[in-house]
């Protein structure tokens, strides 16, 4: 309990992520970036949209591994972890979604028509389908916790849905855009989000790759605050 | 199984075939091969939620106590998932049967197309089998279980959708490395239904 708990009040772990993202919003904005057609300066986009989406697989991972352990313990705590942690996840989901959205309607929009007629072209498009699946299953995952009464069969039929969706979720939506056309960057079967060969330079690079773990660790920190939060509460409860 | 002691659930299953199907007869006439194949698909859907769901939320709770004393829970998992497949498979092939006899026969490949069906009506009726087990255990109705499978089911049905379009055009071949995909898909369900469903069990 107490090796695991320590790691919620570290704060060098806190601190990195403040430097790392301070880093990645001065270098990010201001850096040089390769100017590509059609992309030209949206391309900066790339150190937060992108991240987002690996922030949030990042914390769902993290969430089912939660999971499994509760189901090897039945300690009550590992379910409020992979549920907090899961919650941090969705919002990364929603962040993702929403700078995508302004992305798309610099780079992918007819200008000529409203980007409402656009929009169920842009929505067709099959890694936008895997996004909006993913937050789907786990708002489902949240509504099947929140329907149970019981503290620990709660705990076990979320913790096993949990793991099923994710075990059928992950493996799809990293095979369907490799079969599916697709406007959004990185087909031929290469890493189905981003070109890492022709659009990403080295000196986009050394902003990329912090960026990704300043977003991830900003997320952690969020998901232990709820986590102590609600072990609190779970205390007073109980006290 | 439940369907065997129960027979009026057996023939509610097969006039929810019937009727849905008849239904689209009259909305609409000869509809084009693109519309057919994305409407059969959609009322495969609606028939495993409905076929399927059954097997776990109409068992009452004293008749699952008996089959937890005589029955090990991968035992149980299994012979569910293997019954309800066989059921699913009956009535896809039912379903296509009819929707050839009412909205005509646009498939050029009969033998791909029948082989597909049967591939989707297994994976539909596994991933179900599996949330109906869950839903069962939270004590909630049907409702709940469309929204836990939908999101899970729709990778899969957007592969099964594509694959089958080919069985309409005669340029287009089935690529087999994605109906592979399918099955390993599949049995990646059969794995986690057995690991899990012992967790579900013990109440």
């Amino acid at each position: 309990m107490t090796n695991e708990k320590n790691y919620m009040h570290k704060s060098w772990w806190k601190l990195l992520a403040v430097v790392l993202l301070t880093y990645t919003v001065i270098a990010g904005f201001l850096g040089p970036v390769p100017h590509l057609p059609l992309l030209q300066e949206t391309i900066r986009n790339l150190y937060f949209h992108v991240c987002m989406w690996f922030a949030m697989m990042i914390l769902f991972t993290v969430s089912v591994v939660n999971s499994i352990r509760y189901l090897r313990t039945f300690n009550l705590k590992y379910d409020i972890y992979a549920r907090q942690f899961a919650v941090v996840a969705i919002v990364f989901g929603i962040l993702g979604y929403s700078t995508g959205a302004i992305w798309a309607s610099y780079t992918w929009a007819d200008p000529n028509k409203p980007a409402a007629n656009a929009f169920s072209t842009i929505a067709r498009d099959p890694k936008l389908i895997g996004a909006a699946i993913a937050l789907l299953v786990y708002f489902a995952y949240l509504i099947l916790r929140d329907s149970v009464q019981d503290m620990d069969k709660k705990a076990r039929i979320s913790a096993v849905y949990n793991i099923f969706a994710y075990a059928i979720l992950f493996p799809s939506i990293w095979i369907l855009p490799r079969i599916l056309p697709s406007l959004h960057p990185g087909n031929d079967g290469e890493n189905p989000a981003l070109d890492v060969k022709n659009d990403i330079d080295s000196g986009m690079r050394l902003v990329f790759y912090p960026a990704v773990i300043g977003w991830t660790l900003l997320g952690v920190w969020i998901a232990t605050l709820k986590i102590r939060f609600n072990l609190l509460k779970e205390k007073k409860m109980s006290a | 199984m439940l369907e065997l002691r129960q027979q009026y659930s057996f023939y509610g299953i097969l006039l929810y075939i019937g009727a849905t199907i008849f239904v689209l007869f009259m909305a609409i006439d000869g509809p084009e091969s693109a519309v057919w194949n994305g409407l059969f698909w959609v009322i495969q859907l609606f028939i495993c939620i409905n076929a399927v769901a059954k097997s776990f939320l109409q068992e009452s709770r004293g008749r699952m106590l008996y089959f937890y004393s005589i029955a090990s829970p991968t035992a149980f998992v299994l012979s569910k998932l293997l019954f309800n497949s066989l059921l699913m498979i009956i009535m896809s092939l039912l379903s296509l049967l009819l929707f050839t006899m009412f909205l005509g026969n646009p498939i050029l490949k009969a033998g791909p197309f029948v082989g597909l069906v049967l591939l989707g009506g297994w994976s539909l009726s596994l991933v179900f089998s599996f949330l109906a087990a869950i839903a069962a255990k939270a004590q909630q109705n049907a409702a709940i279980m469309a929204v836990l499978g939908f999101p899970i089911i729709i990778p899969q049905l957007i592969l099964l959708m594509r694959l089958s379009g080919a069985a309409f055009s005669p340029l287009l071949s089935i690529p087999l490395s994605t109906v592979l995909m399918l099955v390993a898909l599949d049995a990646l369900i059969i794995l986690l239904a057995v690991i899990l469903f012992p967790f579900l069990w013990k109440d």
